[in-house]
């Protein structure tokens, strides 16, 4: 079941909210189930980039394929709706191309770290300037909730239908390791910190990572037994404790365990561009051409 | 519009095709190039490294090819003009990204020095046996170019062509090289900048609120706009209407597909490119293109010799297939001969142009190097019996 043929379907955007310059219009209704977690991070997304101060001309947002795939679409950004697991690979050409592009990857879980996990890891690497956002469902929610490379140990899916047995990434730890500049977690309870965790991204240089739990009533919540999107707001909420600067390797998630969330990782290393450029710089001297650092238009 | 000097590197160079390649992209304007090394194309991507820190621009070594085939276009719609390199193994990797231009009509050109198939094949040896895949690899109704060059000079010449071809009708343009042809050194002219025309992107002079993404005129081609300039567009691998916005319907899909077919079917005509070698008058016609080129002329000048009316039709422009032009010859001739590095794959296409009117002689070869020119021969003489 695609969330698009979800039962309940109904319109869920109020027109008065102060989001809605951020959003297109005449977009609306868009496809997200009642009790959805996405719409909430599109929330907190749309005030950080308010806050952000950055020239909304100048920031494009890059999805992948699944339900957080479609954010691309709503936003009233330069946006692309690229392939399954690629929106990073897409995004690495768009800003290497136009430097003075601020390039957020909006994309689900699955995207972002099955198929995509290749994209995700060498793009970290790199520290390419870029900032990922991960709303992590714990599930393939457009394809009718299939086991994910983020489902915990227990739960069914679809292709677990006995429960899952394979173990999940802890994707904090993971883009940790990989060389993200900036990390943290939070849950679509914590609005005020995402929201701020977004901005900070928005204001950061090189390889941002942001996951953002969030419920799937529909597919995951339900086949649970864990109610629908409010009791596993509830469940954020109880089972959530604040860890600033935790280390990355005790993150890691369990079935309706404990949630350690808050900004893990905020450090400086040169982004890919800036690496480029200072090392021809000095290896070739009068030589080269300098890239994108005022930026160069042809 | 001129070439930008920068990129050229005006003289005679003794090169091999593959930095021939690379010299025409950069002539073409190419200022972007994502790829992953595979033999035997990497010479282009290498090059491409070593020269574009003093032109201006950007070389990014990919982890996978499936990640050069998007993040060129990610380029692309930042205003770059844009190549990714590859062979047999990679441009498998790449179809998802052939049919993602396809769809949202990216200007871009995927390369393609062909080796022995299938899988991992022949890695240092020829073949022309990926001719099918670029015309139908990805999924789904969709139309792209291809051109098949037979000498490092056409590689130059021909990748500026490649480039104005991408831009003017914003398709994937295909430029299937082969090992050969990739590592034959010979004698390359580079012409100053000012003799080089290259092709524009598109721009829209339309202002944001009035500009849709996807609307189109007599051309079929949509004009361009890239990310920064305050459209605020979008842009996706969905069926999409003239917004760019995505609409799930059987009446969308049938406009879009239909459009993104007839922008090449409708310019068919003008997209012929071909070289004619005492067709007229002839009894048998090979058709041959790239390296095999080559080896047929020999067969050809060895059956003229011995007083056969043979001509040699070379295809420069593969895809679209010059149909009428081959339908048009079929009735006065005994039979087409098409010698190719492959089990017989463009052959069913001058087969099917030729619609019944004379045989199709197909002359394949499962590559790993070039014809023998007799085995050519020999299926001419056969032709002409
Ligand atoms: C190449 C390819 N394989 C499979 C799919 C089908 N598919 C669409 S979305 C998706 C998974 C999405 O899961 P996730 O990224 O977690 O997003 P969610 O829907 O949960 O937000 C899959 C497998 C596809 N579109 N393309
Ligand atoms: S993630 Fe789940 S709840 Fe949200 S739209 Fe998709 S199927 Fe519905
Ligand atoms: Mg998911």
């Amino acid at each position: 079941m695609s969330a698009t043929e979800a039962p309940g379907f109904k319109l869920g955007v109020d027109i008065d909210n102060p989001v809605m310059p951020y959003l297109r219009r005449d977009r609306i209704p868009h496809i997200w189930c009642p009790g959805c977690g996405i719409g909430t991070t599109v929330n907190c997304f749309a005030r950080a980039l308010t806050e952000s101060g950055l020239n909304l001309d100048e920031v494009a947002i890059v999805s992948g394929i699944g339900c957080t795939g479609r954010v691309a679409g709503y936003l009233n950004l330069d946006s692309f709706h690229t392939t399954h697991g690629r929106a990073i690979p897409f995004a690495t050409g768009l800003k290497l191309a136009n430097p003075k592009l601020k390039v957020v990857v909006y994309s689900g879980d699955g995207d972002l770290f099955a198929i995509g996990g290749n994209h995700f890891v060498h793009a970290a690497r790199r520290n390419m300037d870029i900032m990922v956002v991960c709303v992590n469902n714990f599930t393939y929610g457009m394809t009718g909730g299939q086991v994910a490379p983020t489902t915990p140990l227990g739960p069914t899916q679809t292709t677990m239908p006995y429960g899952n047995f394979e173990n999940p990434f802890n994707l904090p730890f993971l883009a940790d390791a990989c060389g993200a500049v900036y990390v943290a977690r939070w849950t679509v309870y914590h609005v005020k910190q995402l929201t701020r965790a977004m901005k900070e991204g928005l204001n950061k240089k090189g390889f941002v990572f942001i996951e953002a739990l969030s419920p799937c009533p529909t597919l995951y919540s339900r086949r649970n037994r864990l109610g629908d999107g409010v009791d596993q707001v509830k469940y954020y909420k109880e089972k959530s404790v604040i860890k600033n600067d935790a280390n990355t390797k005790d993150v890691a998630l369990g079935f309706q365990s404990e949630i350690i969330v808050g900004k893990f990782v905020d450090r400086e290393r040169p982004t890919w561009l800036e690496a480029m450029n200072e090392h021809l710089g000095r290896v070739l001297g009068e030589r080269y051409t300098p890239y994108g650092v005022t930026h160069v238009e042809d | 519009m001129h070439a930008d000097p920068r990129g050229v590197l005006t003289g005679v160079h003794f090169i091999d095709g593959d930095h021939a390649a690379c010299e025409g992209a950069l002539a073409a304007g190419c200022r972007f190039v994502a790829g992953y090394p595979i033999t035997p194309s990497t010479e282009v991507v290498e090059r491409f490294a070593s020269r574009i820190p003093t032109v201006g621009g950007v070389f990014i070594q990919m982890e996978d090819e499936i990640a050069s085939s998007i993040a060129i276009q990610g380029a692309a719609w930042a205003g770059k003009k844009v190549m990714t390199v590859t062979s047999g193994p990679g441009l498998s990797l790449m179809m998802e990204h052939v049919g993602l231009a396809a769809i949202t009509e990216t200007p871009c050109v995927f390369v393609d020095v062909q080796r022995g198939g299938p899988s991992t094949g022949l890695p240092t040896l020829p073949a022309q046996a990926d001719m099918m895949q670029v015309k139908w690899g990805s999924h789904g109704d969709y139309e792209v170019i291809a051109l098949s060059p037979h000498s490092p000079q056409e590689c130059f010449d021909l990748m500026i062509k490649a480039f104005n071809l991408a831009e003017t009708y914003r398709v994937p343009v295909f430029f299937m090289m082969d090992e050969v042809v990739g590592h034959m050194t010979e004698r390359v002219v580079i012409p100053p900048a000012e003799q080089i025309e290259v092709v524009e992107r598109r721009w829209t002079r339309k202002p944001p609120g009035e500009y849709r993404p996807y609307d189109t005129d007599e051309s079929l081609v949509p004009e361009m706009v890239k990310a920064g300039d305050g459209y605020r567009i979008h842009i996706t691998g969905l069926t999409h209407d003239e917004r760019g916005y995505p609409a799930m319907n059987p009446t969308a899909q049938d406009a879009m597909v239909r459009r993104i077919c007839a922008k090449i079917r409708q310019h068919a005509e003008k997209l012929v490119d071909v070289r004619m070698d005492g067709v007229e008058g002839a009894e048998v016609v090979v058709v041959s293109y790239g390296i095999t080129s080559r080896v047929a002329g020999a067969a050809v000048a060895e059956a003229r010799r011995r007083g056969l009316k043979v001509g040699h039709l070379r295809l420069v422009i593969v895809w679209p297939f010059p149909a009428r032009l081959v339908r048009e010859l079929a009735p006065s001739l005994k039979a087409f001969v098409v010698p190719e590095l492959n089990m017989g794959q463009m052959a069913l296409e001058v087969e099917r142009a030729a619609a019944g009117r004379t045989r199709t002689i197909s002359v394949p070869h499962a590559g790993g190097t070039v014809h023998e020119p007799e085995a050519i021969l020999e299926k001419i003489l056969e032709a002409a019996r």
